[in-house]
């Protein structure tokens, strides 16, 4: 296939359409309006479903009645319209049928911006709705990536009838670059044994997250941890960059760990041993790699654009073998890379200290930057 | 002659609510006082000659505990048996 | 009674109910409701390719009481869920069925829009003037002056405003096909109420468009009445404050 010049939002929908998505329930909001756009033609083109939903409460509930049927349905959304999406999220999560949701995120918190950042970390990998489920979380740093993250997120999400949330940056669903697409699927309609589609020739079926009785819904919580568990074993994905000789490791997710890779290669050609973990599933994540990694650093640095979010998870990772140091830009600001760089030749020429508080130091440094 | 019928509760269901009571125009129904469900109600019962197996109780019960009967009418029965 | 003339059986429980006991208090008319709904569904050979929507209220446990394939929706949101269902199994039939804290508060969105969108799906809503899973506290069809456990001196019109009649605001949207609304407080009423219940089946699978039945119903336990006594309320203070009609027929 030949790779063309493509919009990340219109790229994922035609890579989840290629990936055989039958149905596409959403809402606009900046920066994901496009999907929304590309969908609603190109679905009643090839015959399938896509309506506009009167909000983002309104598209999850539609999404998980369709899921409920065992169709392959997925929706999209940005930061505030996910948060409205987080009480259907959680319906489907504890109904345990699949979910494949986009978040294109921007600033905030409240309404913010529509400007790119990584503020929903939290949201999304820890906390999001009630209960106890976690998700999957895919988080691409391009175009190309989001597309073939598509096909992974259906697969994972009917494989372990779970959540999978696509987590992109705003720059990300806005931006052109070339790609290739992958080539069309057929629509496969199987009809998995627990779906909701009339009951004929068979018995009737109930799909619901009510159990009332706590000995009940306590083997469901059980039943979705050991799920989680096999998840976790098997479905860490991450990519690494010149680690193997590396005393300095960054790390961060989609665009803050592109634009850090363009730093680690900078400093390379000047003889910095700095290498970059860019964690591809931030749920499940990469502790064991880090923690592992923390043992030949004499330092790491997380970045992020946010205040601080994914930090605590690689401190965790850390485990106290080495000192971790944080740089972040806020409210949908993008980090260039000689700001990395910089932050680099600093713990290159300065070891941090392993008592340090990485947010503290770094809050300090920004008054500093902007005097 | 009006047709005769006849009903059945079952007490698993009813609750002993009333509502077929007042709704029977024949008023042959009443709650049996000597008796519980196995969920602890006192349930209806046809305690008179009468019943016409009109079904109006089984319309109005909440919990489709009736089941009606009624004698087929002499000239039906007889386009019946022809 | 024993009888030597032919007999025939002239009713008895509907195969789409269920076996399960249901937990719906003594006299409570959503025992009645889903009766009709189970008998029409029989009646119109839908069972195996009818999906319904339970939602949230004294009637969250409705899929223990259908024998047709269910699902749950989260409060308010079962015309949402019920759209997603019937645009990717466009010949199955879908019903929610909800109370008034479901569709009228909570859920008011989801239902204007389903209507119009004129989802070819099918509503039944049932109206007992308050919330009743969560012990009677106010709802959008609260009468003025009714007392709730939300609105212990009465509902105030001035500050809680009036109630919503649902009926008459679906029925204006152009994408609702068959709006009704009926009572279930006797024989007569209770038997129009079934014929309105197999229109609003009988218009989905025409494809005419949204429908609803609206039932005026007892709520015993929260009124503080006997069932009979709550009968008596729906007929008496409901009736008028929610008049029975066809709001919106196909033409």
């Amino acid at each position: 296939m030949t790779r063309q010049l493509l919009k990340g939002n219109e790229a994922l929908a035609e890579a989840a359409i290629r990936a055989g998505v039958e149905a596409y329930f959403g809402y606009p909001i900046t920066p994901q309006t496009e999907v929304l756009e590309y969908f609603s033609k190109r679905m009643p083109e090839l015959g399938r479903t896509f309506l506009q939903a009167e909000s983002e409460v309104a598209a999850i509930n539609m999404v998980y009645g369709a899921a409920c049927t065992g169709t392959r349905v997925m929706s999209s959304s940005s930061s505030p319209g996910v948060s409205l999406m987080m009480e259907g999220i959680s319906y489907i999560a504890g109904t345990e049928v699949p979910l494949v949701l986009v978040d294109v995120m921007r600033g905030g918190p409240g309404l913010g911006n529509i400007a790119p950042s990584q503020g929903d970390y939290n949201q999304i990998v820890h906390g999001g709705g009630h209960g106890d489920y976690k998700p999957i979380v895919l988080a691409p740093a391009s175009v190309q990536e989001t597309i073939d993250f598509m096909d992974l997120a259906f697969d994972l999400a009917e494989k372990y009838r779970a959540i999978v949330v696509v987590l992109m940056d705003g720059n990300i669903g806005q931006m052109m670059e070339p790609a290739e697409l992958p080539p069309m699927r057929p629509v496969v309609r199987s009809e998995p044994d627990w779906a909701v589609t009339g009951a004929k020739g068979r018995e009737r079926r109930i799909l619901s997250s009510i159990y009332i009785q706590p000995e009940e819904e306590e083997i469901v919580n059980i039943r979705l941890l050991k799920r989680w568990n096999q998840i976790e074993a098997n479905e860490v994905r991450f990519k690494e960059y010149f680690v193997d000789d590396a005393e300095l490791l960054v790390v961060g997710f989609g665009t803050a760990g592109r634009i850090s890779l363009s730093a680690v290669r900078a400093a390379r050609e000047e003889g910095i041993r700095v290498g970059l973990l860019r964690p591809i599933t931030l749920s499940p994540y990469p502790y064991a790699r880090i923690r592992a990694l923390a043992g030949q650093m004499k330092g790491m640095l997380v970045v992020e654009m946010n205040s601080g979010q994914m930090l605590d998870d690689v401190i965790r990772a850390a485990s106290g073998r080495v000192p971790v140091e944080f740089y972040g830009r806020l409210g949908g600001m993008v980090p260039f890379p000689d700001e990395v760089l910089e932050e680099i030749h600093r713990m290159a020429a300065q070891p941090a200290s392993p008592n340090g508080n990485p947010r503290e130091s770094w809050m300090k440094r920004l008054a500093i930057i902007e005097g | 002659m009006p047709v005769r019928g006849w009903i059945e509760i079952d007490e698993r269901y009813c609750k002993g609510c009333e509502l077929c009571l007042n709704a029977c125009p024949q008023s042959v129904l009443s709650l049996d006082m000597d008796r519980l469900t196995p969920k602890g109600y006192h349930p209806a019962q046809l305690s008179a000659d009468g019943c016409t197996g009109c079904a109006i109780c089984a319309i109005v019960c909440p919990e489709a505990a009736i089941t009606v009967y009624r004698e087929v009418s002499t000239r039906r029965a007889r386009s019946i048996a022809a | 009674m024993t009888t030597n003339a032919p007999t025939e059986l002239v009713y008895q429980r509907p195969e789409s109910f269920t076996e399960t006991v249901t937990h719906y208090c003594p006299g409570c008319t959503h025992g009645v409701a889903h009766r009709l709904v189970a008998e029409v569904l029989d009646e119109m050979a839908l069972r195996e390719r009818t999906i319904g929507v339970a939602s949230v209220g004294c009637s969250v446990f409705a899929y223990n009481y259908f024998s047709c394939d269910f699902v749950e929706a989260a409060h308010g949101r079962a015309p949402a869920m019920a759209t997603g269902i019937k645009r990717v199994l466009p010949d199955r039939v879908v019903f929610t069925y909800q109370g008034d804290g479901d569709l009228a508060s909570i859920g008011m969105a989801e239902i204007v829009h389903a209507a119009g969108r004129g989802e070819n799906i099918t509503v039944i809503f049932i109206n007992n003037a308050n919330y009743g899973m969560t012990g009677g506290q106010m709802a959008p069809t609260t009468l003025p002056g009714q007392k709730t456990t939300s609105s212990p001196y009465g509902r105030d019109v001035e500050q809680m405003g009036f109630p919503i009649r649902m009926a008459e605001l679906l029925a204006t949207l152009d994408g609702a096909g068959y709006i009704a609304r009926r009572s279930l407080h006797d024989p007569k009423n209770i038997r129009q109420a079934k014929k309105a219940i197999r229109l609003a089946f009988e218009a989905q699978v025409r494809g005419s468009g949204f429908s609803m039945v609206e039932l005026l119903s007892t709520c015993p336990t929260n009124w503080g009445m006997t069932p009979v006594e709550a009968l008596r309320w729906v007929e008496e203070r409901m009736i008028p404050a929610f008049p029975l009609g066809d709001y919106k027929t196909m033409e």
